[in-house]
């Protein structure tokens, strides 16, 4: 759980087999000793986490902090696929908004010639289940290609559903979309309020980044791993590789699916904006900025790029606030091909190398 | 890697507390802060920067203050989808927490913002250049305004004019979404009213770059085109119908012949000669004001400068808009107090003097105000502009039609095929 997990997504430059048989059995034993390896800084992180709604004004708990666990939720999805799979997928943002769309469809919304209406206990689980099944199906569809043609086929599928929800109006209303989609009113709480929704979205945040962490280090997540780093080998050692994939893709749609429903909620509406294909890229664009290395660099990236997209306007006034997003964002990626967490590593590396070498042993210990 | 998350959210905290701090010293002086939204991005984006000139030009010729109070003017951009307007607005209400928001731009962001206002009754918020009509007809916002009139008035007499020039049937291009629907609809309920027919509409998606498969469906019997596309849609419209040898004349939208489009330099420049259209700006008409309003646009914003030739129906919505949120402001003498009640009374009931002639609102805060049948023309220059050919005022949202026979424009309302 340190700064390189045994189990991390290592790049494929770092060569096949040999490190990932090196790591197997530390990972092991680490899952049988202690699960929870929690440590000093995750909980100050988690506690600045609960703490923050309560310093902050509703404006940063909403619109920065909660947008930020959404979109970050969604791009762990594709760092997992990406950084775990090997598989890079253009189409998160697509099932997100598949999950989004048919909470509008299945629940309520301004349209009442097109949602049904059922109430969200029923119509929630029922679009995780169809974006589930969604992300499946593009897994499937991609898992034959790899490299650079997984990225188009994905594209290609994100593009034909934006079209889809553009020109289609007796499901999707067109480029109007569905509109005032609100979170239920439970246990008394609005969901939409700022306080409930910034939780709600910490805790769907916090399952997400529980799951991927827990399941790289499972039997699958290792396969998983296996078969990114040499799919042949794993293909003779008996593993079904095209079985592994399209689970990993069904995984990751789990994730950008509850990120998809907590994103429709935040913006009230499902807009085929929403899933254009400016957004495709952006969730590229997250996962890239904070690094594929380890499942925070999804969230290190959200928050960096909400907080860009909010305030670059302020920054430079009128039509220049985009030259300082792109600038930004290009100069990470320059300097650090690994985004933020390869840019922290290597300060680690530069200005505390005592530490870094330490720290595996204390971690043995624990 | 995660003490990099901590050290973020540190960070933050920080820029919370300075933010707070700095929000409370700004309500504790006397300044009046007004949100402007505007697409600065997208498909309007030259649309957009000239709304923000014509709301500008607002507050400059109150020199920047109002009954004492000083006017501070925060800027937002957006690029026409509803969901980003949205964000822009609550940063602008949340963040900024501004007093009075100006905006937005287009139709479906409209919508979009009258949903948010009524999450935040305590800023008064004021119509940018939108003009779909279900923003103040369906389930209307108590704390929004809208001083222009919307898509549908805009198009009021076009019907009656293309008539009158012998075009039997005509065919709808237009982009998909609330806007233009408001616009056919306008031009529909008077024209197959009077006997014309409409045998196609094409609804071609916003921000659409190839015309090709619409152009083909123009059939051969067809009088005319009436084209509802706005900023680069429209020029590239024109360009691939010229490319194509099209040669049908043309009915425009209103924000298909604005300065933006009559900027454009195509060969197909000089068949636009001759168009008609309808809005609430016509760049000759000669009413003093009028005139005095455009001199000092183009005193303010030269062409060298960027501006237009000649203030863009943007430029002059958002004018209209902001100078009604600045009006009401110095009628209650900068007094926004009582969860600005007092303020939105006076925005209610003034009669707002505008370069066109005076604006009422109706019960739903919604403009009832004139619009201008135009036919483009060249001027001595050689710059295209448009010429008056009617005035029609006092203009409601029914369209004159009774409140129970009317219907709202969608897709297929109304048809005449």
């Amino acid at each position: 759980m340190n700064g390189r997990p045994a189990a991390s997504p290592i790049p494929r430059a770092r060569g096949a087999a040999t490190p990932a048989s090196a790591n197997a059995p530390p990972v092991a034993g680490e899952r049988a000793s202690a699960w929870p390896t929690l440590r000093l800084r995750h909980g100050v992180v988690l506690l600045a986490a609960l703490l923050l709604p309560f310093v902050a004004s509703p404006f940063i708990t909403f619109q920065v902090a909660a947008q930020s666990l959404v979109l970050g939720l969604i791009a762990l999805s594709l760092t997992f696929l990406g950084g775990y799979g090997g598989m890079v997928s253009l189409a998160q943002m697509t099932v997100a908004g598949i999950a989004g769309y048919a909470v509008a469809v299945l629940g309520t919304s301004s349209s009442a010639a097109i949602s049904l209406g059922w109430p969200w206990w029923v119509a929630v689980p029922f679009a995780l289940a169809i974006a589930v099944a969604a992300a499946a199906l593009i897994g499937w569809l991609s898992v034959r290609t790899e490299g650079i043609y997984t990225i188009m086929i994905t594209l290609a599928i994100g593009v034909a559903f934006y079209y889809l929800v553009l020109q289609n109006y007796t499901v999707f209303n067109g480029f109007q979309g569905l509109r005032e989609l609100r979170p239920p009113t439970v246990f008394g709480v609005n969901w939409r309020d700022p306080l409930p929704f910034y939780f709600l979205c910490l805790a769907c945040a916090l399952a997400g980044y529980g799951l991927v962490k827990w399941v790289v280090r499972a039997p699958f997540g290792i396969a998983l791993q296996g078969i990114r780093d040499n799919p042949r080998r794993m293909a003779a050692l008996g593993y079904h590789v095209v079985a592994h994939r399209v689970a990993a893709y069904a995984l990751a749609g789990l994730l950008a699916a509850v990120g998809g429903v907590l994103m429709a909620w935040y913006n009230g509406l499902m807009t085929p904006g929403s899933v254009g294909t400016g957004w495709l890229i952006n969730i590229l664009v997250i996962a890239v900025l904070g690094g594929m290395r380890h499942p925070i660099g999804a969230f290190v990236g959200a928050v960096l790029f909400v907080l860009l997209q909010t305030f670059a306007i302020d920054v430079i006034d009128r039509e220049r606030f985009n030259l300082v997003i792109g600038g930004v964002f290009l100069l990470i990626v320059l300097c650090s091909p690994d985004g933020l967490l390869g840019l922290w590593a290597w300060l680690r590396a530069r200005l505390g190398p005592r530490r870094a070498q330490t720290s595996p042993t204390t971690r043995r210990q624990a | 890697m995660n003490v990099n998350l901590t050290r973020a959210f540190k960070h933050s905290l920080v820029a919370c507390a300075a933010l707070t701090a700095a929000g409370a010293w700004a309500q504790a002086g006397q300044p009046v802060k007004i949100g402007l939204l505007a697409t600065l991005e997208g498909p309007f984006a030259a649309g957009g920067a000239d709304g923000m000139r014509g709301a500008e030009l607002a507050v400059k010729q109150r020199g920047g203050e109002v009954a004492g109070r000083k006017i501070e003017i925060i800027k937002a951009s957006s690029d026409a989808k509803p969901d980003v307007a949205v964000n822009a607005t609550r940063k602008l209400v949340e963040q900024d927490k501004v007093d009075i928001m100006v905006g937005p731009l287009s139709g479906g962001e409209g919508i979009a913002v009258k949903d948010y206002s009524k999450t935040q009754p305590q800023v008064t918020f004021i119509n940018g250049a939108s003009g779909a009509q279900a923003t103040t007809l369906e389930s209307p916002s108590p704390n929004f305004f809208r001083f222009n009139t919307e898509g549908a008035q805009w198009m009021v007499g076009l019907g009656q004019a293309a008539l009158d020039k012998g075009y039997k049937r005509v065919m709808v291009i237009a982009e998909d979404y609330a806007f233009p629907y408001s616009q056919v609809q306008g031009f529909m309920a008077e024209y197959c009213g009077k006997g014309g027919k409409v045998p196609v509409k094409a609804w071609v998606p916003l921000g659409g770059k190839d015309y090709a498969s619409t152009i083909a469906r123009i059939p051969k019997d067809v009088d005319a085109l009436l084209v509802v596309l706005g900023g680069a849609d429209a020029v590239n419209f024109l360009t691939q119908y010229e490319n194509a040898g099209g040669d049908k004349p043309m009915l425009g939208g209103s924000i298909t012949v604005s300065q933006d489009v009559l900027n454009y330099r195509g060969k197909r420049r000089d068949s636009l000669v001759g168009t008609l259209s309808a809005g609430p700006v016509a760049d000759s008409y000669d009413g003093a004001e009028w005139k005095a309003f455009v001199a000092d646009y183009q005193k303010n914003y030269p062409v060298s400068a960027g501006g237009f030739p000649s203030p863009s129906l943007f430029a002059y919505v958002y004018y209209v808009n902001m100078k009604a949120a600045l009006d009401g402001l110095d009628a209650v003498k900068g007094d926004l107090s009582g969860g600005q009640a007092k303020y939105r009374e006076a925005l209610a009931t003034m009669t707002l003097k505008t370069p066109t002639g005076n604006v009422k609102l109706d019960g739903n805060r919604q403009a009832v105000g004139s619009t201008f049948v135009t036919e483009v023309v060249k001027d001595g220059k050689g710059e295209l502009t448009t010429k008056v050919a009617k005035k029609v005022d006092n203009i409601d949202q029914m369209l004159g039609m009774k409140k129970e026979d009317f219907k709202m424009g969608t897709r297929d309302v109304p048809a005449c095929p």
